[in-house]
């Protein structure tokens, strides 16, 4: 183990009790044109390979259509991305791969089968495999001429992995195990090569996952699952059947597969909150080319300030995940380059450089999905009867949408994911959430301060609200931590309401933080629109926290210390009551003058 | 075989052209390769690789257009040279292409038919005269064999094949080949590939802008009964003022 020298990196989870300047942040305005060449031939090649042809990949007749979808991805570079240079990929930054998560999310049941290979199929042995099996496996799987599947839920086994009844059982001579098991929900399962099989050795606690070769035999598939939404990508129920793996090819080690999955999946989902980007940013352009275009009552619905707000709030809840996903990024990032640059290995250190931030990644994923939802939403609304109509875009959109908000751990296990591993943190002494907390616990008891804001300041008071939502959330946990004990872990809702606050915050200081960045080097004239909507999503977000705050300390309080809590509350969540019609009305103006999102 | 592919620096197609004080207001706006030299630089890439020749690509334009540059380096080009001055008009632009081209002997100068910007047209016509070779545009279909080359164009009415030895001027357009959208790896060395820069040689333009207009936006469209012709007429008398 590599001892990290900087001390003054910044930690995940930190956020909670670190104050952030905006310089320290990375906003998507400071991509380089090396990278924005990068998104634009990601944007092309959906625009010729799969946005013209969605009807005939959706209805896969052609069988054939995704895989060599896929290929002609490879043949761009795009499976290789993240892939190191030694195994035929190109070793690309991880906020450079979060861009290209970004533009590649609007390709509906590509962008699925794009995330499915490139993510859990190939990360694991990339991240885990021994030099052998990078060898063998990881150029055939970065160049697209072989497409991966990653078989870990089963029927019984979801949300509850580890309780997996697929069994791996060594042979006589110790050569080979023998996997027997049923898997389901195994996307891009029909045209895979390759499968990472989590199953379980004898009486282990833990799975161990290894590596198969369809080759190898023993697999057989039901039919393709029928879908709600993403209907192209391949979904198939995946059984083992005596499928005899050489032992070699047994991923990392006995026992260490459980490990292995959560890791895979805490970079699945950040990208796939990066990953909805491109998708929201798609669905609020149609929505608002069609309000512009829809007339009734002699003008179009565009013109309505009903409307207005709808493509206002799509937009400031995409600004706010892409901020968010982005700094959470860079964090990454940087951690993994300082735990590189201190001797540790490149698999280890992108594991560990992600693992640090497994609440921003939650987070991001939470955020990103239910902004998808959001979205889809309003653009099925905004287009009304088209809306309900297949001829139209917007019921493809919104019935690919839903499975975010469920695959890469459903939101409810992220949100409380979360807010466990907060507290594992600071109860092992690595968050020092305990002191600023009893601080809090001090400052409610005492006189409120009446320190005066200069308004004339940008983001004056929303600053100051931001700290204050802090302060609420520590105030809420530190006494739900304290009344319950142990036993908060039972208490899912109050998790939930936990996390909401805790997802609202980071967000509304991405948010502002991004735009303070942004006026430091445009100036404010040209960032009018993001000011508006920083200005609303703080506002928005201090309602929510403030709603969730309360729901909790109903339910684990009363009496006095109900009383006091709830003041507290009232104290955290002020602020000075903002004309949101007018500030969203000013953004969805100004995009209705450029005709698409264009923030 | 030696190709040199020129490309104009243009606005994306989708974007929005906002005038200020009679002059386009450019600042903000999105810069792509013109389509038709897009086009053009997609078959050449084609044609370099099965002759292992090679493939530069030349733009006549200021350092903000480097970018554009970059990305034909992206899509292929082995190296590039842009001519650092503003291309005031076509004779300018032309002159500046040949000048390179006398010093270089490319086996073919390729471009697209015409820029999209101010679709002037010209440019390869202009540059073939200078150099004293031939010109075929509109190009739609390229095979180079022993020195020669096979092209299709559109005429009236029709299609022609025309033939022609090496060296000549092509103006370009689809589908002399499919639009490339450039691989990762590309991107990535495009950067280190040669840009040269060079000064122009003095050429006078032999035009000059002298104003532009904008059309005037399209009014709100009159919706009149079918049986109503009497309404029709009078309103084309008193508001359209066309009768």
């Amino acid at each position: 183990m590599v001892a990290v020298s900087n001390q003054n990196a910044i930690k995940g989870g930190e956020f909670l009790i670190r104050e952030t300047e905006a310089h320290e942040i990375f906003i998507p305005e400071d991509f380089t044109a090396e990278q924005r060449m990068m998104a634009q031939a990601c944007e092309d090649f959906l625009n010729t390979e799969i946005h013209p042809k969605v009807e005939e990949m959706d209805n896969m007749k052609n069988t054939e259509f995704m895989h060599k979808a896929m290929q002609k991805a490879g043949e761009l570079g795009l499976l290789g991305i993240t892939v190191p240079e030694e195994y035929s990929g190109l070793n690309m930054s991880f906020n450079t791969s979060m861009l290209i998560a970004d533009v590649l999310g609007s390709g509906g049941s590509f962008s699925t089968a794009y995330g499915a290979h490139t993510g859990i199929g190939t990360q694991p042995i990339v991240l885990y495999g021994n030099e052998e099996q990078k060898k063998k496996y990881v150029p055939k799987l970065a160049t697209g001429e072989w497409l991966a599947c990653y078989c870990l839920t089963e029927p019984d086994a979801g949300s509850d992995a580890n309780s997996g009844k697929t069994k791996a059982v060594l042979s006589a001579d110790g050569k080979y195990y023998t996997i027997t098991g049923q898997k389901m929900w195994i996307s891009n399962a029909g045209f895979a090569e390759l499968f990472i099989v989590f199953a379980k050795i004898e009486d282990d606690k833990n799975l161990t996952a290894f590596i198969v070769e369809k080759s190898f035999g023993g697999i057989t598939m039901n039919e393709e699952e029928k879908k709600l939404g993403i209907k192209g990508s391949s979904t198939r129920q995946v059984f083992f059947n005596d499928c005899k793996v050489p032992v070699e090819n047994m991923l990392s080690t006995r026992g260490n597969g459980f490990k292995i999955a959560v890791n895979v999946l805490n970079i699945g989902r950040i990208k796939l909150g990066a990953g909805v980007i491109g998708g929201c940013k798609m669905v609020t352009s149609q929505a608002l080319t069609y309000s512009k275009e829809r007339k009734q009552f002699k003008t179009p619905i565009a013109n309505f300030g009903a409307i207005k707000r709808k493509l206002a709030e799509m937009a400031t809840k995409i600004y706010a995940t892409e901020s968010l996903c982005y700094r959470a990024g860079q964090n990454i990032e940087d951690n993994i380059n300082s735990l590189a640059a201190n001797g540790m290995s490149d698999a280890e250190s992108k594991l560990k450089g992600v693992e640090q931030f497994a609440v921003e990644c939650a987070i991001a994923k939470v955020h990103g999905s239910e902004t998808l939802d959001f979205t889809v939403d309003e653009g099925v609304q905004i287009y009304g009867g088209m809306g309900f109509s297949e001829e139209a875009p917007m019921a493809r959109a919104y019935r690919d949408a839903r499975i975010s908000r469920i695959y890469e751990g459903t939101n409810e296990i992220n949100r409380m994911l979360l807010v466990g591993t907060i507290i594992k943190r600071a109860l092992k002494g690595e968050l020092d959430i305990i002191t600023p907390a009893m601080a809090v616990a001090k400052e409610l008891t005492s006189v409120p301060s009446f320190e005066s804001i200069d308004a004339s300041l940008l983001f004056a008071e929303e600053k100051s609200v931001i700290k204050n939502m802090k302060k609420a959330i520590l105030m809420v946990a530190g006494k739900a931590v304290q009344n319950l004990g142990e036993k908060i872990n039972d208490e899912q809702e109050i998790m939930m309401n936990i996390a909401d606050m805790i997802i609202e915050t980071y967000a509304a200081e991405s948010v502002l933080l991004r735009t303070e960045k942004m006026v430091g080097v445009k100036g404010e004239k040209a960032c009018e629109q993001q000011i508006n909507m920083s200005k609303l999503y703080v506002s928005e977000a201090l309602e929510k926290l403030g709603t969730a705050g309360k729901e909790a300390v109903a339910s684990f309080t009363q009496g006095d210390e109900q009383k006091v809590m709830l003041m507290g509350l009232k104290r955290y969540t002020k602020l000075t009551p903002v004309n949101t019609k007018e500030l969203r009305r000013a953004v969805a103006d100004a995009m209705i003058e450029e005709g698409k999102y264009c923030f | 075989m030696k190709i040199l592919v020129c490309i104009s620096h243009v606005p994306d197609t989708n974007a929005k052209i906002p005038f200020k004080d009679g002059q386009p207001d450019l600042a903000g706006v999105t810069f792509v390769i013109g389509p038709y030299d897009d086009f053009a630089l997609a078959r050449a890439v084609e044609l370099r690789d099965a002759s292992q020749g090679k493939l530069t690509v030349l733009n006549v334009g200021g350092a903000d257009t480097e970018q554009t540059i970059r990305k034909a380096l992206a899509i292929g080009a082995d190296d590039a040279i842009r001519v650092n001055a503003s291309p005031t008009d076509s004779f300018f632009v032309a002159s500046q292409i040949a000048a390179i081209a006398k010093a270089e002997s490319y086996d073919l100068i390729m471009m697209g038919r015409e820029t999209s910007d101010y679709n002037g047209g010209q440019v390869h016509g202009m540059v073939a005269t200078l150099l004293g070779i031939p010109c075929v545009t509109p190009c739609m279909k390229l095979d180079v064999a022993g020195g020669k080359a096979t092209m299709l164009r559109e005429i009236e009415g029709g299609k022609e094949t025309v033939t022609a030895n090496l060296p000549l001027v092509l103006g370009c357009q689809e589908p002399i080949a499919e639009w490339k959208i450039p691989n990762m790896r590309g991107i990535m060395s495009a950067k280190a590939k040669p840009l040269k820069v060079v000064e122009p040689v003095a050429v006078a333009a032999k035009t000059s802008v002298t104003k532009y207009e904008v059309p005037a936006a399209r009014g709100n469209c009159k919706m009149i009964d079918k049986d109503n012709v009497e309404e029709l007429v009078k309103l084309l008398k008193t508001e359209a003022k066309v009768l």
